[in-house]
């Protein structure tokens, strides 16, 4: 199992001792591979044991029980195809050159989702198993060499790099295999599908179901006496980058909004995102005001956000959080936003956060990159780090989203959230915040609904930042704002190890998938984008894929505090470096055994003295009957069997 | 919520401070507490000096708030009496019994600080007679940092505390003084129970069994017994078997290859101090050869020899680096500490502490390669052979031994190295303040625990004792109660004990050790020095090691002539080919070898023997390697970070897991108990259940109060439920330079650039 790539790994868990955690937890879901020399016989032992969990639990993501894959498996060049999965090229003798074994000759095959590399002369034979999704570039590397090789770099979007060499053609007619893997691995750009729409698996859950937004708001016990759903975005009239169901506050009718919406960038008008159960204390969330040079203003909009300050009696105030420095905001106004003046809204006061833009987190995680793959740098490990800033800017965001909490929590204030569009940093902080406030968006299905709300149904734009199947890969408008996000939430779940039901692997799956394009869950930019294209109708969705297996991302530790504010902190000296997403490659790096591994046994052998107890039980009660009596009292009060969530 | 809970804080007449406790809840304990100011004094604890109405500030944060009380200097330590009524016990979970919170021992002292006005100043010791700064700011070793204000107190009292507290915290003093003697001679110490627990290594019976237990076969000194052959040699020690009598005092045990360890093959580590060779004289030269050849055992196995202070740090560069990270934990105020956390990542690397843990591990790890794959003989040494050596040699046996990641074999190896092995305790914690071993002070035993605390966080379940048991541990040293840390020496501490012993003809004075651990602590917070995820070891082989590899049978039978030149060359030398060419060279480490940071030869090989261990199937019962890649070196935030305000986690932190682990640890056990009660019923067989529901009954008392992250230190206090905002936000971002015009630039919208 362990040399199957990426499919093969979502479907089951790798849980033998002598895996690394990483790989269990993290891992490949998208990708195995250069350990293959470490993933030894053993692992292969206890796989069978995932079979039987895998087949009786999950649905294979292909077709086969994965018992006959494995048979054949090691005897196979190619890999196990999904349903609607097509080979389109193979070539003999590539050379796959790791940086962590070295040069490597085998097999390459590139369907119309994945590039499969597999190395035979192995033992165990070396596999390389990403979906296309995830390269975002392939190039040329210089011209033939001497010994007349082409050679061809893969840059990847989750922190690697490929490089393959393979004999010059000799057959000059022929494509190289690089022209087909360009072909494929940019579908958009050459007019193909992304094999998410292709692929057809089906699963017990329908996926994109798991977020209504009526029943979310309805959680939180909206519509209230306050705050009110409207239909006028139900057409995508109002803002087209806004989902349908929209919370408004009571006193303000439709007509008004869309003057609001006038005011607002793009038509982002504040809408409420989260509300306190018992304060009343609200999050709302926004785009810019259209404020400009000249410091326009709007009646309507600062009537409204005077509205939105008067839905909660706790507070006299409001607090206005600009995710931005306020220099850019500042700059804004040159392009006709801005920020609110506090003369113009009373009772509020504003803040600036500052986080940076798009451009600054692409270009820090750039740095990282080169910091951490394929080898960390020996010496000076920590300044390195540092010169990346991208633990400062996690710092930043999360720092900006205690402040929101807190506000919230402790002032029983509430706060309006944006940045210029509402789209990037405001979601970061808007979903962390509620991370913190909420304890239901810390189960499984809580942060799938936190993530279909605020990050898919706000119109974060996940086709531009992310580029799915674009060839484009210099696009401005790529960066790694989820990513981001993704790695603030695993920070919070190192400070509260036992807050969270999911555990890692749970969210690198999700990061996984962000690129794999095996789903329709991260495409398009807008709600309104994935009504036209009819995702829930044509591809499935992440969710019903992690739902049909929830155990293999439950954490073991998870108590459920769900009425428990979480306030993480926000020092240097409690953040760290996801080393098992970013430097997940790096064989040295995978620890032997499976933190989690360990409670997982515990959590077992609880559940197996249960049920030894509950038969011993039924033996005293059998005997006793039979010889009444013999005793004295009853022996021990019996134990609730206790409910095991692994 | 939490308010009640506070221990620091309380109702005074004072003005200038805020109430953390409501007036109804003081009433009630008030007024027993009024009337007495000294602290319940340990037994031999003698009040030097004391002030009133001093001003003890609250440490979270800016404000000027605080708790008045008495300021105390006794002959243990300084003591801060409040003038309020003690706190019900909420946060008394893990007291220790020897001081409080608001006590520092006086060997706890690291540095005093005057504040004048705005100015902070180092006390030296040694001040201007009338003068005393209003404020005085203690550091402690234990990383606590104390704010006392002396403005209220009347001048006279202030001037004697603050002399008194400088005078018995930084001037030199004599050995006698320290608390021990006066604490021991007070104490009727029962005696009995720690032989039958740790292993001493004070006898030659405990030498021969470790020695049993690691199938070695050298010889047991025990001529040394009342130290007659030299002072200078421990007790009781092991020498390979071919070394002679006379070899034994040639160069007072320098260059006499001391046995630590035997490797399961047959082959074994030892450590030496080094002898300064002097050119003209050859004599050390020829003894250094026979004792090289003893070590060989007869040319029966190659040797591998590493002089120590050519490849790792001098200690005083170990103090210097010590010094300069310890400040990044010793925080006056909030502002300081955000400010300071901007450049954390770069401060951690300039000052340098955890490059040295990861220099100590890597040779530990060369010194395990030889031993576990090449089977070598290693000896390894250094001048003096008590400080990097025990490091390095403790840290071999840890990784290669699962028997010392108990936690009483654990102690066993303390005792087994640096007790008995001679570390210079007492010169390197300078308890005694002499100006003329100000030199040789070093935190080389804490930089020991350190090692052990990145083997543990990186395989957790490989050890029976806790973090916390590690963090107390290395509080303890500067608790100046127990023999552990008190002595340089056996011969040291044999000669003060018996000096000091009451009845001067009969036993030496009867101290404590650390390992006493319930003069500290009582049982309940003795329980949180055990690991609850401890793989235990599988019952069928309780005692027996792996057996004898047949080869290095094989290997042992060799007849002498083949002494086999090892397959690798890597910093060590193989001894047989040079041994000629060594004569006449100045210093030993000169032909020893060169020093392996620089050779990339080395740490690919160091590499390439991780890679392989890491691919086999992890074992807790057996070999441990650490990885040393920039990630995997930590700081150890419990012990550096307990104290601070700002970064507790509260109601997170490893406590957390630990109580869940510790909950399901508990069900488990009541599981199994009402499995054997069943078991009873069935065969009608009385037997009591053994209760041990461990850590989880201590965590499970405590579940009402929200844990932090620094538990068990600081359990609860005056918390408001807040979180802690970094202040200076603005100023963090870089922003110049490099992120300059990607910064000004819109989220959306620019042209396609070329970044990539």
């Amino acid at each position: 199992m362990e040399n199957t790539g990426s499919i093969d790994s979502l479907g089951s868990k790798r849980s033998s001792s002598r895996q690394p955690s990483v790989d269990s937890l993290s891992s490949t879901s998208t990708s195995r591979s250069d350990w293959s020399t470490h993933a030894a016989k053993p692992t292969f032992a206890m796989s069978s044991d995932n079979v039987s969990i895998s087949t009786e639990f999950s649905p294979e993501l292909r077709g086969r029980p994965k018992a006959v894959a494995k048979v054949l498996r090691d005897s196979k060049e190619e890999p196990q195809l999904l349903p609607k999965e097509s080979v389109q090229d193979m070539a003999k003798d590539v050379t796959y050159i790791c940086p962590y074994i070295g040069a490597l000759r085998g097999t390459l095959t590139v369907t119309n989702y994945r590039l499969f590399f597999k190395c035979m002369d192995r033992e165990p034979a070396f596999v390389l198993d990403l979906p296309l999704g995830v390269v975002s570039r392939v190039e040329k590397i210089g011209g033939a060499s001497s010994r007349g090789e082409v050679s061809y770099g893969l840059v990847c979007k989750d922190i690697r790099n490929l490089r393959f060499a393979h004999k010059q053609m000799e057959d000059s007619l022929r494509k190289s295999i690089f022209e087909i893997l360009m072909k494929f691995a940019f579908p958009v750009s050459n007019g193909l599908t992304i094999f998410a729409f292709e692929y057809g698996q089906v699963y017990p859950e329908n996926g994109w179901k798991v977020y209504d937004a009526q029943v979310e708001y309805k959680r939180q016990g909206l519509p209230n006496e306050s705050w009110r759903i409207t239909k006028v975005n139900d057409h995508y009239e109002l803002c087209d980058t806004y989902p349908s169901t929209l919370v408004v506050p009571v006193n303000i009718p439709d007509e008004e909004l869309k003057r609001v919406a006038a005011f607002r960038a793009k038509g982002r008008i504040p809408v409420l995102s989260w509300i306190h159960p018992e304060s009343q204390a609200t999050v709302i969330r926004c785009s810019q005001p259209m404020v400009g040079v000249n410091g326009k203003r709007s009646k309507d909009d600062e009537k409204y956000l005077q509205t939105i300050m008067d839905a909660n009696a706790q507070s006299h105030k409001l607090f206005i959080f600009d995710a931005r420095p306020s220099v850019n905001a500042a700059a804004n106004k040159m392009k006709g936003g801005g920020y609110e003046s506090e003369d113009a809204y009373q009772n509020a006061e504003l803040v600036f956060l500052d986080i940076h833009n798009i451009h600054v987190m692409r270009e820090s995680l750039r740095k990282l990159k080169e910091v951490v793959y394929p080898n960390i740098k020996e010496s000076h490990w920590f300044s390195n780090l540092e010169s990346t800033h991208w633990l400062e800017h996690i710092k930043l965001i999360l720092a900006g989203a205690l402040r929101i909490a807190d506000k919230v929590e402790s002032g029983k204030t509430s706060v309006v959230v944006h940045c210029s569009d509402g789209w990037d940093r405001t979601v970061q902080l808007t979903s962390l915040a509620m991370l913190m406030l909420d304890g239901h968006y810390r189960t499984i299905r809580g942060f799938q609904v936190l993530l279909e709300k605020e990050w898919l149904s706000f119109g974060h734009r996940f086709q531009l930042r992310i580029g799915h199947g674009d060839k484009n890969h210099t696009d401005a408008d790529r960066s790694p704002v989820f990513l981001q996000f993704i790695d603030c939430v695993w920070q919070m779940t190192r400070q509260f190890l036992a807050a969270f039901e999911f555990n890692e692997y749970f969210l690198i799956t999700i990061l996984d998938h962000l690129y794999s394009c095996l789903f329709g869950t991260f495409m398009c930019n807008s709600e309104q984008q994935r009504v036209k294209e009819e995702l829930p109708k044509k591809t499935v969705s992440l969710w019903a894929y992690i739902n049909s297996q929830p155990e293999e991302f439950t954490n073991p530790l998870y108590v459920n505090y769900s009425n428990h504010v979480l306030f993480p902190v926000v020092s240097m000296r409690h953040l760290e470096l996801w080393v098992g997403y970013y430097i997940r490659w790096n064989p040295r790096m995978r620890p032997q055994e499976p933190v989690h591994q360990r409670y997982k046994e515990l959590l077992a052998k609880r559940a197996e003295l249960q049920k030894r107890v509950e038969e011993l039980q039924r033996e005293v009660n059998n005997r006793s009957a039979s010889s009444s009596s013999e005793r004295a009292g009853s022996p021990t009060r019996s134990i609730t069997p206790v409910q095991t969530f692994v | 919520m939490l308010s009640s809970l506070g221990s620091a804080g309380g109702k005074s007449a004072k003005p200038s401070f805020v109430s953390y406790v409501t007036p109804e809840e003081i009433k009630s304990e008030k007024e027993p507490s009024r009337k007495e100011k000294h602290p319940d004094l340990l037994p031999g604890e003698v009040v030097f000096c004391s002030a009133s109405t001093v001003l003890k500030y609250t440490q979270d944060d800016l404000s000027q708030r605080g708790v008045f009380g008495a300021l105390l200097c006794t002959n243990f330590r300084v003591s801060f009496v409040s003038d309020e009524a003690p706190t019900e016990e909420t946060g008394q979970l893990f007291k220790n019994k020897l001081y409080g919170e608001n006590d520092i021992p006086l060997s706890c002292v690291d540095n005093i600080y005057g504040g004048y006005e705005d100015k902070k100043k180092l006390i030296t010791g040694g001040l201007v007679k009338n003068k005393y700064p209003s404020k005085m700011i203690i550091h402690c070793k234990d990383l606590r940092v104390f704010q006392f204000s002396l403005s209220f107190s009347k001048e006279e009292d202030a001037k004697k505390i603050f002399q008194g507290i400088v005078h018995h915290c930084l001037e030199p003093k004599s050995l006698r003084c320290l608390f021990a003697f006066s604490y021991c001679e007070n104490t009727s110490y029962p005696e009995v129970q720690r032989k039958k627990q740790t292993v001493m290594f004070d006898s030659v019976e405990d030498w021969i069994q470790d020695m049993k237990r690691t199938k070695g076969n050298c010889r047991v000194v025990s001529e040394n017994s009342n130290f007659e052959l030299s002072p200078k040699l421990p007790q009781f020690f092991i020498v390979p078997s071919n070394v002679s009598d006379e070899d034994l005092t040639k160069y007072q045990g320098k260059g006499l290859p001391m046995w630590c360890w035997s490797h399961h093959s047959g082959c074994a580590l030892f450590k030496t101090a080094s002898i300064p060779l002097v050119q003209e004289d050859n004599v050390p030269q020829t003894y250094m050869e026979k004792m090289l050849t003893a070590v060989a055992h007869n040319h029966l196995y190659s040797v591998k020899t590493e002089d120590l202070s050519d490849t790792l740090p001098a200690v005083q560069d170990i103090l210097l680096s010590y010094n300069k990270f310890k400040q990044f934990f010793l925080i006056d105020n909030t502002t300081e500490f955000w400010m300071s956390d901007m450049k954390w990542f770069s401060s951690l690397d300039n000052c340098g502490w955890l490059d040295i843990i990861r220099q100590c591990l890597q040779k530990a790890v060369e010194v395990v390669e030889c031993l576990e794959k090449e089977n070598t003989n290693v000896l390894i040494m250094e001048e003096g052979g008590s400080d990097l050596c025990c490091v390095v040699s403790s840290l071999v046996q840890l990784m290669l031994d699962p028997y010392y990641r108990t936690l009483l074999g654990f102690q066993s190896l303390v005792q087994k190295e640096w007790v008995a092995g001679g570390h210079a305790f007492l010169d390197r914690s300078n308890h005694l303040h002499l100006k003329d071993k100000a030199e040789s002070q070093s935190p080389v035993f804490l930089l020991f625990l350190e090692c052990v605390w990145q083997l543990q966080q990186q395989h957790g379940p490989a050890f029976q004792f806790s973090e916390t048991y590690l963090t107390v541990l290395s509080d303890s040293v500067h608790v100046p109660v127990f023999t552990t840390f008190l002595f340089n020496n056996d011969s040291h501490r044999d000669n003060i004990l018996r000096a000091e012993s009451p009845h001067t003809q009969r036993s030496p004075l009867n101290c404590p050790t650390v390992w006493d651990w319930s003069v500290q602590f009582d049982c309940k917070a003795q329980d949180l020095f055990t690991n609850p995820l401890y793989s235990e070891k599988p019952k069928q082989d309780t005692s027996v090691r792996k057996s004898y590899r047949p080869k290095h049978l094989r290997q042992l039978s060799l007849p002498s002539s083949a002494f086999k030149t090892p397959p690798k060359k890597g910093f060590f030398k193989d001894e047989a080919d040079n041994l000629k060419k060594i004569l006449g060279v100045k210093r030993l480490s000169r032909w020893m070898l060169s020093p392996s940071s620089e050779s990339p030869q080395t740490s690919s090989s160091v590499r390439e023997f991780y890679e392989a261990w890491q691919t086999k199937p992890l074992d807790y019962h057996g070999l441990l390697l650490p990885c040393l890649d920039g990630p995997s070196i930590r700081v150890w935030m419990q012990r550096y970070l307990r104290w601070i305000h700002d970064v507790q986690i509260l109601g997170g932190g490893p406590v957390a897991m630990l109580s869940k682990v510790s909950e399901i640890l508990g069900e488990v056990q009541e599981l199994q108990r009402q499995l054997d009660r069943h078991g009873c019923t069935l065969t009608s067989n009385h037997k009591g259940a053994r209760p041990r529901a461990k850590t989880a009954s201590v965590i499970a008392a405590r579940s009402s109060v929200r844990l932090s992250s620094s538990f068990p230190f600081v359990t609860s206090r005056n918390w408001l439920f807040k979180p802690a905002i970094p202040t200076s936000l603005l100023q963090s971002l870089m922003v110049t330079g490099m992120a300059g015009n990607l910064a000004d630039r819109e989220d959306d919208g620019g042209g396609p650039e070329s970044l990539v």
